[in-house]
């Protein structure tokens, strides 16, 4: 725990900074319903109004407040991107350093499986399926989670594979230990550096990625505020000169460049470089 | 002409350690002249090599010369512009490098590689620069010199290239030639070869050589003159044979006296029970060709039997096979009586426990995110199911017992010396309190004071413990000071076995012949009497 925080006092500006804009989302995401002036949902004004006293940031399409809906859509988009980054990381490592530590067959039947699954470019494999199985949210994160686990996979294959041929790992097997602590004793810590990382930039993916469904209107469905699904509803206003939909765009780009801030600081750290 | 052809004066290197400059190198003074042969000694740290690439004026990254004069000919290279020290780097000082297989491209044949400095330098054209090279070949006595260069990197062994890259630095007759361990990762065998081609080059070109090395005998074999460094400071520097025969420094005196304790002789464990057993082993990695012909070994209680050879004869996968990690194609293993699968998987876990293992890289042995509490603490967890308290207990006496302070229990593996991580290693083993432990090169990866105070120790630990060892080293030394018994291979054969007293002694088989007549001794006529003795090649 000491250990971490003097890791977090000796992050450069940048770190800070990005650390900083990740807190801000958090904490409107969090504390949404106590700030929020309207509800997620409520029609409260006139459509596309301007930036006013009353609807800090103006209304949108149908006349709800955006302020509101912003705050709200951070807790949807970020909670379900969380969620699938989580549930691909757990997917994605646990296979990857099987194949890496047994190898043999198995190395091939995942590889091969996960090859295939590659294959098909994410997006419309992710459109196909959705339209089969239906645009509820447990469908969208298992979906997105699985495509996003090809990625994991290869990645935490590649760095196991380094790591299992290590002496310490030799000779934990040589003690008899099993299958489950080389994996989780052995090679997840030394893997971890590499795979946070990761984590990191799936995360923006993931969350850019549900926006891109939104937008497209097979990710995260109406009334439910987010950020992806904000913009494509307020896109029409762009043609009228008016900004509304800048406002959840540029919440995205917010949190995206908030975690890429850190996802660098973290990645310097890791390689051991001192300048 | 006794104008020194290198001087270097009162200097100082320092390194970057996190924003601080720190020295390595502590005000020293270095003189050389023609035809002189200076050998640095020292153990690693102690500042051999950056001294030795200061006299060509060169810093490593992250280390800078940050006072002195380095004086090469009446030129001072010190602060000289980059393109005076191009005239010089390569063509008038040469520099040789530890590993061969790292400093030639392998793209390129060897010959090409030769004569890229000469025709730099402009100092020839190619074709008289291939003309040389095979001179040159000739002279460091390389097989077939006509062709041998127009081969890749690779299609040569390992002595075959060491050679050939001291060609390649002889390539424009330097003044000086700078070797850095040249021979420290090469078998004995091969380390005379590369012994009597520098000696050639420094006596037939009376070219000056600084000699680094952290072995003592091989240096007295080769330098006029002797530099005892330590942590950037010198310790004693004198006439080669004035160092070996009156050291003044006690360090000097450990470094000579490095590798002359033997373990006391004693046949009566002979007639203890025996330990392991293997018979008939045959073992291959392709299910073609076998690595492991024919193999029979025997390991009693509370004995040290050691498994000598080359690389390549053998040994380590006879290891693999034991410890089940690769399976025999015929024959068994026969341990405490009970015929052991072949395959690891299907081996009890008593039987892992009674059998341990001691790698040679401590590093790479240990996991860097374990602290050493759950490095020893999990065997006791695993074997013994022992509690917190209990573990705790046993690690402390361990550490005890390898001589560690109690307090590296919290430590990281990373925070420790290499002979403090390799007795990390040997506790590990001891921990499952095992019959027989195997010592895979344990002392070859380690400095030799350092290698010495674990030889001791696994021999205090035997005496006390009645565990058994099967030692695998290539070098005769280690085996000459704590084998009971010996077992030479070649070519995944057993050559000769038998008491170490009965090996030691002539009549001697052919290869375990060659083998003893390699390891350099602490005489400076020792690689003269041997090459007179050897037919011209």
């Amino acid at each position: 725990m000491t250990a971490l925080l003097k890791l977090l006092r000796s992050a450069p500006f940048s770190a800070r900074l990005g650390m900083g804009m990740v807190l801000i989302t958090l904490l409107a995401a969090i504390l949404a319903p106590a700030i929020a002036p309207y509800g997620e949902t409520a029609v409260t004004g006139d459509v596309w109004l301007p930036a006013s006293s009353s609807h800090w940031v103006g209304t949108d399409n149908l006349g709800r407040d955006l302020f509101s809906r912003l705050l709200f859509g951070a807790r949807n988009t970020i909670a379900i991107a969380f969620l699938i980054t989580a549930l691909s990381f757990g997917v994605g490592t646990v296979w990857g350093f099987l194949a890496a530590t047994v190898g043999g067959w198995i190395d091939q039947l995942l590889s091969r499986g996960v090859d295939i699954l590659m294959a098909f470019p994410t997006l419309i494999f992710a459109l196909m399926v959705l339209s089969v199985v239906g645009t509820s949210i447990p469908a969208l994160v298992v979906v997105i989670a699985l495509l996003d686990s090809t990625r994991v996979f290869r990645l935490s294959r590649a760095v196991a594979m380094d790591i299992a041929v290590m002496e310490y790992v030799e000779a934990a097997r040589l003690r008899g230990e099993g299958l489950w602590w080389l994996m989780r004793h052995e090679i997840l810590p030394n893997a971890m550096p590499p795979l946070v990382a990761e984590f990191g930039l799936r995360f923006c993916f993931v969350f850019l990625f549900i926006a891109a469904l939104s937008f497209l209107g097979l990710g995260i469905q109406p009334p439910t505020a987010d950020w992806g699904s904000m913009v494509r509803e307020n896109a029409g206003a762009i043609t009228f000169g008016i900004y509304t939909p800048l406002w959840p765009a540029g919440a995205i780009a917010f949190l995206t460049v908030g975690v890429n801030l850190i996802v660098d600081w973290f990645l310097h750290v890791a390689s051991g470089l001192e300048d | 002409m006794n104008n020194p052809l290198l001087e270097m004066k009162d200097i100082v290197i320092e390194g970057l350690t996190g924003d601080a400059w720190a020295p390595i190198i502590n005000s020293l003074d270095l003189t050389l002249r023609k035809g002189e042969v200076l050998g640095l000694i020292g153990e690693s740290g102690a500042g051999k090599s950056t001294l030795g690439l200061a006299a060509m004026g060169y810093a490593r990254q992250g280390c800078r010369i940050a006072s002195g004069a380095i004086v090469f000919d009446g030129q001072e290279l010190l602060g000289a512009p980059a393109s005076q020290l191009r005239l010089i780097r390569g063509a008038r000082i040469a520099y040789v490098a530890q590993s061969a297989a790292a400093s030639f491209n392998p793209a390129h044949r060897l010959i090409r590689q030769y004569a890229e400095g000469p025709v730099q330098h402009g100092l020839m054209s190619a074709a008289e620069a291939e003309e040389n090279a095979v001179t040159t070949y000739r002279q460091l006595l390389l097989p077939d010199p006509e062709n041998i260069g127009y081969r890749f990197p690779h299609q040569v062994s390992g002595g075959q290239l060491q050679r050939a890259m001291m060609a390649m630095a002889m390539s424009c007759r330097p003044d000086i030639i700078i070797f850095d361990e040249p021979t420290t990762a090469l078998d004995v065998t091969t380390q005379i070869e590369v012994l009597a081609a520098i000696r050639e080059i420094t006596r037939r070109f009376d070219t000056a050589a600084i000699y680094i090395t952290h072995d003592l005998a091989v240096v007295a074999q080769l330098a006029d003159r002797i530099m005892v460094l330590r942590n950037g400071d010198l310790v004693e520097e004198n006439d080669a044979g004035e160092i070996l025969a009156h050291p003044r420094e006690p360090y000097t005196r450990d470094l000579l006296a490095v590798r002359s304790f033997r373990k006391r002789e004693s046949d009566a464990a002979l007639k203890k029970e025996v330990i392991l057993k293997v018979e008939g082993l045959t073992a291959s990695y392709t299910g073609e060709n076998n690595v492991l012909e024919d193999i029979d070994v025997s390991v009693h209680r509370g004995r040290t039997v050691a498994l000598v050879g080359e690389s390549g004869s053998g040994k380590s996968t006879l290891a693999r096979v034991i410890t089940g990690l690769l399976p025999a194609v015929n024959g068994r293993v026969v341990f405490n009586g009970d015929v052991l699968p072949a395959a690891l998987k299907h081996r009890k876990r008593e039987d892992l426990r009674r059998l341990q293992m001691i790698y040679q890289m401590p590093d790479t042995a240990l996991n860097p995110r374990q602290k050493i509490r759950k490095i020893i603490g999990r065997p006791l967890k695993f074997y013994f199911n022992a509690s917190r308290r209990q573990q705790e207990a046993r690690i402390l006496e361990l550490l005890e017992q390898v001589e560690l302070p109690a307090d590296y229990i919290d430590r990281y593996p990373t925070e420790l010396s290499g002979g403090e991580k390799q007795r990390i290693c040997i506790a590990r083993a001891l921990v499952a309190k095992p019959d027989l432990i195997i010592c895979d090169e344990v002392t070859s990866a380690l400095d030799q004071l350092v290698a010495e105070g674990i030889l001791k120790l696994l021999l205090n630990l035997q005496r006390q413990l009645q565990v058994s060892y099967l030692f695998i080293t290539h070098d005769l030394a280690t085996v000459k000071a704590i084998a009971d018994e010996i077992v030479v291979m070649l070519a995944g054969r057993i050559v000769e076995k038998g008491p170490k007293k009965e090996i030691l002694t002539p009549p001697h088989h052919a290869y375990t012949h060659r083998l003893l007549a390699c390891v350099p001794e602490m005489d400076p006529n020792w690689l003269d009497r041997l090459l007179e003795k050897r037919p011209a090649a």
